[in-house]
């Protein structure tokens, strides 16, 4: 069965179009990996291949979803106890265009609560594990699916990406994650934690499987006011080099500032320099305002949860704790019992920066810093094609090592942070090891480049050559 | 020694709008139906779920704030208002804030403030012998009224009285209901009004300590419930205590207030734009569809209907608020057949008396042609008042052509002759005809009374008494 499980996803769902290989049993393949669920990446996993036939352009070849996407039937939990067994009544429009391009649903990866986290130490489901290394983390808030994906538990994985949930976790388990422009794809049907900021994406072994799956994910949802008609056609991307393209790096967020380790900058230089032998022009690039955008961003992501999350009150469905006949005990049992200590506080963090006499200073501001960074964006793709950073500023690190120092943690999201704020899409391709763990190479350009995105990706990709089959093994 | 105090009043008017389906979503709007079956992921706030805006809703919007000449906002936003309630399935009512769809304006002498769009909360039904919250065995919660369009009214602080107030809202009401946007009725709670309530000694011009009365479910219990605050405000005053600014609530069965919350309970409802809706433009098409369907409203038509054709505030008004009848009117008043507006206008008290007050006029028997014709007929004094009210009997219950029905019940006016039956009423009652020449112009009650009789009311009562003073020289 290894050579079904070495085959990226879009070269499985070819052989199931040329007819050498069978769907069902691609599925079952998978279905029986991802059961035995030794890294702790899923919280559900389908019984059996769905009924009826594999055709559309994803072959049948079956997607593992993150547990936020609200799947028919299906436990969708978000990653909290306030949800444990919730079981939506209706599917994610995202989720349901894979299933109607071909791709069934796997399962349900396991993921932080609310996706508030970048270690997946925040699941109400226990952490997962990395395959590289169990000992340590996948990243966060989609670390169930990175995993999953590394350890070819699944061909490829969606995930939702608020600072960097898609990028970091595909990052730290040496996978391509890609964030898209705000809009590009539907939020209808996923859990929300700050809706101005959530957007689903592909999490895939190589850059082709995830213009493939991007391709069936993107479109406007009358049921998603927010989404919007994708300008074109996604791609298949093709050809080898970079002839013409500017690179700009950011020195705001490649310098100390970020702390990036040593042995992460190593990777990334040598990938600057893999591009720039592709024929692209490297060059240093401001973006004045980035290093308050994780500021901005941990006002603004906890502002918005404070309300998504006012729902989980017991009252219609998820956990509720009785014990009283008076109504603010039931809210606050029922709350105290089924959120973590993570979601706590962002509510706690984000309530305080909406109250009356803080607004202003906080929320307000907040939302400036945001406009001045998308402006900084602007300026930077007037000279550039695309910004580029590592994705993490480090590779992943041992469980338990960030979990009582949260500013610690939240720096994990520092170079992904501006991207989100900005409404941009960005892209986190694996270019190399750093003492055998992968380091991500982040790729980001102007709304709806995603093509042209993917494209450089690509040619990048092919240059440094990435093996992560000792994931799978 | 008692000081003289004026109450300042304004009010919030929740309304809501007869659309076929939710703010929010696609479910249709209902009332008295089974609990909970007009619901899905997104009015009972299932994760994942996301509103979109109702076009019919800001349509009606739009319509409501063009016809109270307020200013359209180009981009509206919309907030989320913070607070947990079981009735409030997300946490947060969508609602707008600090850019509402529309501002300004006034209807009749009252100033508008804002008008904006919002949804409604769920319904709570709390079972047991109190009916409300405290001591409730069980509350149940019904979401088919979770997510109704509504329209929120805030007018400025423009009233003077409880009396304006009712006869203000009476105005607001018919004109909504002319618009076609909602049902109005309070006893459904599709009109709903919250009262602030303020008095200030007579003739100031600051504004004392408000208070707000919620929710009060008819005209009558709204305006003895301001009437209710405004003594209590008043005579706390004169005692030299001062008024606590405070959410109250009025019993109308015991006529007595009593507090919900006061200012420090006052939630802070930590208002932020809400990022699952894009800003709400307002379009040109939108503004031009939305004038479109405007007629012309209570207010305007009664003061044009004073301007045009000098009817005065009564009938005006009543032809304003009743449409029917304004629109009945002026079919008959178009027809003319030599009868003015005036003369027209007091035959349709009478008619609507003859075929039930809630009855539209256009669908009786009793054409506007034909009841212009009876006004041209009486005025042209070719058949007699009161013959003209048989005349009316005739034509509702049968219908018909009023000269038809003159001639074929013999009622045409008697004007020749009519001064040889005065005379010999004159000769046949000498006492009476003596006392009027005297000067007790009363005493020609029996001479007129004489005429009737013998002309069989035929002819004209006024023209009679005129006739019997000339003939006595008065």
């Amino acid at each position: 069965m290894t050579d079904l499980i070495e085959l990226s996803a879009a070269q499985a769902a070819e052989s199931v179009r040329a007819g050498e290989v069978d769907a069902r049993e691609l599925f079952e393949t998978y279905r029986a990996r991802a059961a035995a669920n030794e890294l702790n990446a899923f919280t559900w996993v389908a019984d059996a291949a769905p009924e009826g036939g594999a055709g559309g352009p994803l072959g049948g070849v079956p997607v593992a979803v993150k547990d936020l996407f609200c799947t028919e039937g299906v436990p969708s939990q978000a990653g909290s106890r306030i949800l444990e067994g919730y079981r939506p009544p209706y599917t994610a429009t995202v989720v349901a265009n894979l299933a109607r391009a071909g791709a069934p649903l796997l399962g349900k990866t396991n993921q932080d609560e609310f996706a508030m986290g970048s270690s997946n130490e925040n699941s109400g489901f226990g952490p997962v594990l990395n395959p590289w290394d169990r000992a340590r983390v996948p990243g966060g808030s989609s670390g169930g699916s990175a995993a999953a994906v590394a350890a070819g538990l699944a061909p490829w994985a969606i995930g939702t990406d608020t600072g960097g949930s898609i990028r970091q976790p595909a990052a730290l388990c040496g996978i391509v994650g890609m964030k898209p422009t705000y809009g590009a794809c539907s939020r209808f049907g996923m859990i929300a934690f700050a809706s101005s900021l959530d957007q689903a994406g592909p999490l895939t072994r190589d850059v082709t499987d995830c213009a493939l799956l991007l391709g069936q994910m993107v479109g406007k949802d009358p049921c998603d006011s927010t989404s919007l008609e994708f300008p074109e056609e996604i791609t298949l991307p093709r050809g080898g080099d970079l002839n013409g393209i500017r690179l700009g790096v950011p020195e705001e967020l490649t310098g100390s500032e970020g702390g990036v380790d040593p042995g992460v900058r190593d990777r990334f230089e040598e990938a600057l320099k893999l591009a720039e032998d592709l024929g692209a022009s490297i060059e240093p690039c401001r973006l004045p305002h980035a290093p308050h955008a994780l500021s901005a961003y941990y006002l603004i992501a906890p502002a918005e949860a404070s309300a998504n999350l006012a729902r989980f009150d017991g009252v219609r469905y998820g956990l509720r704790v009785d014990g009283s006949s008076d109504l603010l005990t039931m809210y606050s049992r029922t709350r105290a019992t089924g959120f973590g200590p993570e979601v706590k506080r962002r509510i706690m963090l984000g309530t305080y920066a909406l109250s009356s006499g803080y607004y202003d200073a906080y929320y307000g501001t907040a939302q400036k810093v945001r406009t001045k960074i998308s402006e900084d964006f602007k300026a930077a793709f007037e000279r550039f094609d695309f910004v580029v950073t590592p994705t993490s500023p480090w590779t992943a690190f041992e469980l338990g090592a960030k979990t009582d120092d949260p500013l610690a943690m939240y720096l994990n999201d520092f170079c992904t942070v501006p991207m989100p704020l900005a409404g941009i899409p960005a892209i986190s391709i694996p270019c190399g090891l750093s003492e055998n763990l992968p380091v991500g190479f982040q790729l980001a350009g102007p709304a709806f480049s995603e093509n042209r995105l993917l494209s450089a990706a690509y040619a990048l990709e092919q240059a440094i050559g990435f093996d992560g089959s000792d994931a799978r093994r | 020694m008692t000081d003289t105090y004026e109450p300042v009043i304004g009010l919030e008017i929740h309304v809501q709008l007869k659309t076929r389906t939710k703010m929010f979503c696609g479910c249709e709007l209902s009332f008295g139906d089974p609990r909970n079956i007009h619901t899905c992921s997104v009015c009972l706030g299932l994760p994942g779920a996301l509103p979109v805006i109702n076009a019919r809703a800001v349509h009606f919007g739009l319509m409501i704030g063009l016809a109270l000449g307020s200013e359209i906002a180009e981009r509206s936003l919309f907030h989320r208002k913070n607070y947990f309630y079981p009735d409030l399935p997300k946490g947060y009512q969508i609602s707008q804030y600090d850019v509402p769809l529309c501002s300004g304006g006034s209807l009749g002498e009252v100033r508008i403030h804002r008008v904006h769009l919002e949804e409604d909360a769920a319904k709570l039904d709390h079972l047991g012998q109190s009916g409300r919250i405290h001591g409730a065995d069980r509350s149940i919660v019904d979401f088919n009224r979770g997510g109704t369009p509504l329209v929120e009214i805030v007018t400025e602080p423009d009233f003077g009285s409880p009396e304006q107030v009712r006869e203000w809202l009476t105005l607001l009401r018919e004109s909504l209901r002319q618009l076609d946007v909602s049902d109005v009725d309070m006893s459904q709670g599709s009109l709903r009004c919250d009262a602030n309530v303020s008095v200030r000694p007579a003739g100031s011009d600051t504004l004392g300590t408000k208070t707000e009365l919620k929710n009060m479910n008819s005209f009558r219990f709204l305006e003895s419930g301001i009437r209710a605050e405004i003594d209590r405000q008043t005579s706390l005053l004169q005692n030299g205590e001062s008024v606590v600014q405070e959410t109250l609530h009025f019993d109308p069965v015991s006529g007595r207030l009593t507090s919900l919350r006061s200012k420090e309970e006052a939630h802070d409802y930590r208002y932020f734009p809400e990022p699952d809706l894009l800003p709400l433009v307002a379009t040109r098409e939108m503004l031009d569809a939305a004038r479109a369907e405007i007629g012309e409203l209570p207010a305007e038509r009664e003061a044009r209907l004073g301007r045009e054709h000098g009817l005065g505030p009564e009938l005006a008004r009543l032809f304003a608020f009743r449409r029917e009848l304004g629109d009945y009117f002026e079919r008959a008043v178009a027809a003319g057949d030599g009868a003015g507006p005036v003369e027209i206008a007091n035959w349709i008290p009478q008619l609507v008396e003859r075929i039930g007050s809630d009855a539209d006029p256009s669908e009786s028997q009793v054409s506007p042609e034909s009841l212009a014709t009876l006004a041209s007929m009486v005025k042209a004094k070719e058949i007699s008042r009161d013959a003209g009210r048989e005349v009316l009997t005739l034509l509702v219950s049968e219908g018909g052509d009023p000269r038809a029905i003159v001639q074929r019940e013999g009622l045409g006016a008697l004007s020749d002759g009519l001064g040889e039956v005065v005379d010999r009423a004159l000769a046949a009652d000498p006492d009476a005809a003596a006392q009027v020449r005297a000067g007790n112009r009363r005493a020609v009650g029996p001479l007129v009374g004489y005429v009737m009789r013998e002309t069989k009311g035929r002819a004209d009562g006024g023209e009679v008494t005129k006739l019997i003073f000339e003939r006595l020289g008065i």
